[in-house]
């Protein structure tokens, strides 16, 4: 049970929603740079929201099925296709052995997901099955996928001859419905990330404090998970005062000594020693995770209460989703029903034709 | 800051999921007691929403889950609405009112075997020139002194460390070297610290240690824990290869 890598694409790693726990040890969090698509990913093939999918960034792979599974591509749109033809997001699809699934050109966002039913077969380095590139380890040997790599997964959950009678034609079989992510993820091309004020605030000077949410910032090509580096108005510390390191954490916002912004973002180290003008707030930090080096952002003050709001308010979002899923599995959590009805839809759909 | 009989602190949100709690401005022996003990208590007694601690030089940054700190308050009082950060908030702040501070705590003391100068210490000679002093005085200040472990950051299991004379105190490195091998002991202006892991790095090189300061599969993953005292021996060369033989070292 396994996808066999033809192709690598840019970045391919194994995510999961991070090592949590670790960070007093120096370790990082890692884990998905766009939560939600994760999650959303996971939740559409019956697993825990937080399993482990393969995180990848502007091309994607090429991989070979090779064992009849139950998938979900979630996240930004790197125009997936099997055999040729091309794979709706945002759904459950199931493949029959011996496919290939094929990454292309990216079409919006930057960092697709793809899940399938019962997890990669991935040991847990501190809990996670997170990938930590800097660290070589955790997730596929602790690096990024590369050619002739072989990635095993577990068998989903119905066993083999209740699925193996379902019949169809085409290269695979999807179901009827997908979800909306809209409300959760708009891909917006420029977005604006919402912010709350950063621990060292205090320190930037009035200007720098109003050209940071009026102008735009280019995210430049020395950004990666670890954080984003900004272009854009030099910002400025009217007290220049060494700052003792202490703790940073995903969506902080340091102003380096040249006046640049950088985003801290899932790989980022546990502790910095520059100032932090803002900090983003959880909810967006899936928007910036879509983002490409050359497009621009621009961010907007919002206060603790509404940070917390907007939280709360997308958590309960990603609640009636599940809900919503575990009606389409039929009320019960089973794989089975969705690959039946994978296949029903999919056989409509070419007598249809 | 508030003011509390007993000390001062402050807390204040870093985002929507943390709270960083400080005790001061400078980097003394009673705050990082001060953030231990904090610590111990969260970690002995946490609460709903509870991820884990942070603690660096003069504060401490807790994380927790906004959700679960929610849920579980909308369990207790039906109606109002309160921020998670100031549900956070509150409970830290009783927990800072059991506070002991009179309370002394045990502390590890960890010795790492240095194979000092060579090609495991290329800076050696500089560092002691700097301070115009041999290169066997700088070895010698340097494993006489006492270490005191503030926090581990930077790179995973890697000390942050206080206690350097500056008698053998020395600059960065004008360019950092792309690569730093593992176990590498160094220098930058007061501090001195080891590489647990290969990254780039800015500091003066004096030796290395044949002991594995990140260990990955073991719990907890870091050899060095904030709090812990640490001490640095010479060893030769040949006693460097054997520890290496022996424990599966760098």
């Amino acid at each position: 049970m396994s996808f066999r890598v033809v192709k690598p694409g840019l970045l391919t790693t194994v995510q999961d929603l991070g090592r949590k726990g670790f960070q007093q040890h120096g370790v990082v969090v890692s884990g998905a740079m766009d939560s939600y698509s994760l999650r959303i990913a996971n939740l559409l093939v019956g697993n825990k929201d937080n399993e482990a999918a393969l995180e990848m960034t502007l091309t994607g792979p090429t991989l070979k099925i090779e064992k009849d599974c139950l998938i979900a591509i979630t996240g930004g749109d790197l125009t997936p296709s099997i055999d040729g033809q091309s794979v709706p997001m945002w759904k459950p699809v199931y493949i029959k052995k011996g496919r290939t699934l094929k990454f292309g050109p990216c079409r919006s966002g930057c960092r697709a997901y793809l899940s399938v039913s019962g997890g990669f077969l991935i040991p847990k380095v501190m809990n996670s099955k997170s990938t930590y590139l800097r660290g070589q380890f955790g997730g596929f040997k602790g690096r990024a996928l590369q050619e002739g790599d072989v990635i095993p997964f577990n068998q989903h959950e119905c066993r083999r001859n209740e699925y193996k009678k379902e019949r169809f034609t085409g290269p695979f079989a999807a179901c009827n419905w997908s979800v909306n992510v809209e409300p959760l993820l708009p891909f917006t091309g420029s977005p604006v990330i919402r912010v709350t004020k950063g621990r060292q605030f205090g320190g930037f000077s009035g200007s720098s404090h109003e050209s940071f949410a009026k102008e735009a910032f280019v995210v430049t090509n020395q950004s990666d998970r670890m954080g984003y580096r900004l272009s854009g108005p030099l910002l400025e510390l009217e007290n220049k005062r060494e700052l003792l390191s202490e703790a940073v954490t995903n969506g902080s916002i340091q102003v380096t000594p040249d006046g640049n912004p950088i985003i801290l973002l899932a790989d980022c180290q546990t502790t910095g020693g520059y100032p932090k003008i803002a900090q983003v707030i959880t909810a967006d930090l899936p928007l910036i995770a879509q983002v490409k080096p050359g497009e621009s952002i621009r961010f907007s003050y919002v206060s603790l209460e509404e940070a917390e709001q907007l939280y709360l308010e997308k958590e309960q979002h990603l609640q009636q989703l599940k809900t919503g899923i575990l009606l389409a599995f039929n009320r019960k959590h089973s794989t089975k029903a969705l690959i039946k009805q994978a296949c029903a839809n999919e056989k409509t759909r070419r007598g249809n034709e | 800051m508030s003011i509390m009989s007993k000390f001062a602190f402050d807390v204040s949100p870093l985002g929507d999921s943390a709270v960083s709690v400080t005790f001061g401005e400078e980097i003394n022996y009673e705050t990082h007691k001060k953030i231990k003990m904090l610590m111990d208590l969260l970690e002995r007694d946490s609460f709903a929403g509870f991820i884990e601690c942070v603690p660096a030089f003069v504060n401490v940054t807790i994380y927790y889950d906004p959700l679960i700190v929610h849920q579980e308050h909308k369990k207790r009082k039906k109606d109002d609405f309160i921020s998670p950060f100031k549900a956070v908030s509150n409970i830290i702040e009783q927990k800072l009112e059991q506070l002991e501070t009179d309370k002394t705590f045990q502390q590890r003391t960890i010795s790492i075997p240095v194979c000092y100068g060579g090609a495991f210490g290329p800076d050696l000679e500089y560092v002691a020139r700097f301070n115009d002093l041999t290169t066997d005085e700088v070895i010698h200040i340097h494993s006489a002194g006492e270490y005191l472990v503030y926090m581990i950051g930077f790179a995973p299991g890697f000390p942050f460390l206080g206690g350097l004379s500056e008698k053998i105190a020395a600059p960065r490195r004008s360019s950092p070297r792309t690569s730093i091998p593992a176990g590498s002991v160094g220098i930058a202006g007061m501090q001195t610290g080891v590489y647990p892991i290969s990254t780039p790095g800015g500091w003066q090189l004096i030796g290395k240690t044949p002991m594995k300061l990140f260990l990955p599969n073991e719990n907890p993953p870091s050899l060095l824990q904030a709090g812990d005292v640490v001490k640095f021996y010479p060893i030769s060369r040949d006693v460097y290869e054997e520890m290496v033989y022996k424990e599966g070292g760098q």
